[in-house]
């Protein structure tokens, strides 16, 4: 729908959605299953690559006192060591690896999106809701695996009185529930919308001719403002996956 | 294509959850600066926290997102 109020057709110089267009750069297709390589896989391949390749070259010297690229490394990892410290707590040092690939993942994967004519995978609902509802399952497996049946305790705040049990369950459970669908709301919310503006505010500049430099200069102010979300955004995908790990570990 | 105007009219409506969603957010952060205002030294205490107390509440503004969203494609 949207697509045809503001398409090229209507004198609007650019289209906002087609960057959102996923395009399969190398058929693959195995009996009915389409396994393409899009354009999606190829920006998280270079992604996964360049935070492989960051990452290894980086932490090469393993010097003492750490050099330029190094300290960028060690910036990440103590950003990231703090947080699960803070908000995991005991017994969160086992799933470090998991949170810090996972920030690396959406914060490249964020600002890569930035970069005109690239394409931002976590713009799309299917990328974002399949890493949310893998951490939810996972925090409900491990949750399980760690109390047996003491984990349903969760869903009853501890301390309240027994007959609000009625009310109270209802509403933890509804809001346990919602969290894989919050969770990938929000960073694909936020991604699509800023890059929707980007590029209706982009169409004003071709539109407006020489007064186009005001559009412009917000334009300017508008990426900036992008790329805070875009790390924003990554930040607290991973801080709230390590909030909902501390429920399962500790239950409240 | 009536159908189609109340569609819109629909998901114009259901995006007015984000007024609620907006006071909040509003009021997390006026009181995080209140706090820090008051007692500066309370802002490493705070730390990270003042984020998840602000997605949270973002997160009944995605809630009428999708409410919107429901409506116009579902």
């Amino acid at each position: 729908m949207a697509v045809e109020a503001t398409g090229p057709e209507v004198g609007f110089p650019v289209d906002p959605l087609h960057q959102f267009v996923v395009v399969p750069l190398l058929d693959i297709n195995v009996g009915s299953l389409d396994l393409s390589f899009t354009n999606s896989a190829l920006w998280m391949a270079i992604t996964v690559l360049f935070i492989s390749g960051f990452m290894l070259l980086a932490m090469r010297g393993r010097a003492l006192v750490p050099g330029r690229l190094q300290s960028c490394a060690e910036l990440l990892y103590e950003t990231i060591a703090n947080m699960v410290r803070d908000n995991v707590g005991q017994g969160g040092r086992a799933y470090f690896p998991f949170i810090f690939s996972l920030f690396l993942f959406l914060l490249f994967g964020n600002v890569f999106g930035l970069i005109p004519s690239s394409f931002t995978f976590t713009s799309h609902i299917v990328v974002t809701f399949a890493l949310a509802i893998a951490i939810f399952i996972a925090v409900t497996v491990i949750g399980i695996a760690k109390h047996g049946v003491r984990f349903f305790t969760l869903f009853f705040p501890h301390g309240a009185p027994l007959w609000t049990a009625v009310i109270l369950v209802p509403i933890e459970l509804i809001s346990y529930l919602s969290r894989p669908i919050s969770l990938s709301m929000r960073l694909f919310a936020n991604m699509m919308a800023g890059h929707i503006m980007m590029k209706v505010f982009a169409g004003f500049v071709l539109l407006m001719g020489l007064v186009g430099v005001v559009p412009l200069a917000a334009l300017v102010g508008i990426t900036i403002l992008e790329l805070l979300v875009a790390v924003l955004q990554a930040y607290i995908f991973t801080i709230l996956a390590c909030v909902y790990l501390h429920d399962a570990l500790h239950l409240h | 294509m009536e159908l189609e105007a109340a569609k819109m009219i629909g998901a114009g409506l259901a995006t007015l959850g984000m007024i609620g969603a907006g006071v909040g957010v509003g009021n997390v952060w006026s009181n995080y600066f209140t706090a820090i205002a008051r007692n500066p030294a309370a802002k490493e205490e705070i730390g990270a926290n003042i984020w998840i107390g602000f997605a949270v509440t973002e997160a009944i503004a995605i809630y009428s997102l999708v409410v919107a969203l429901l409506v116009l494609f579902g």
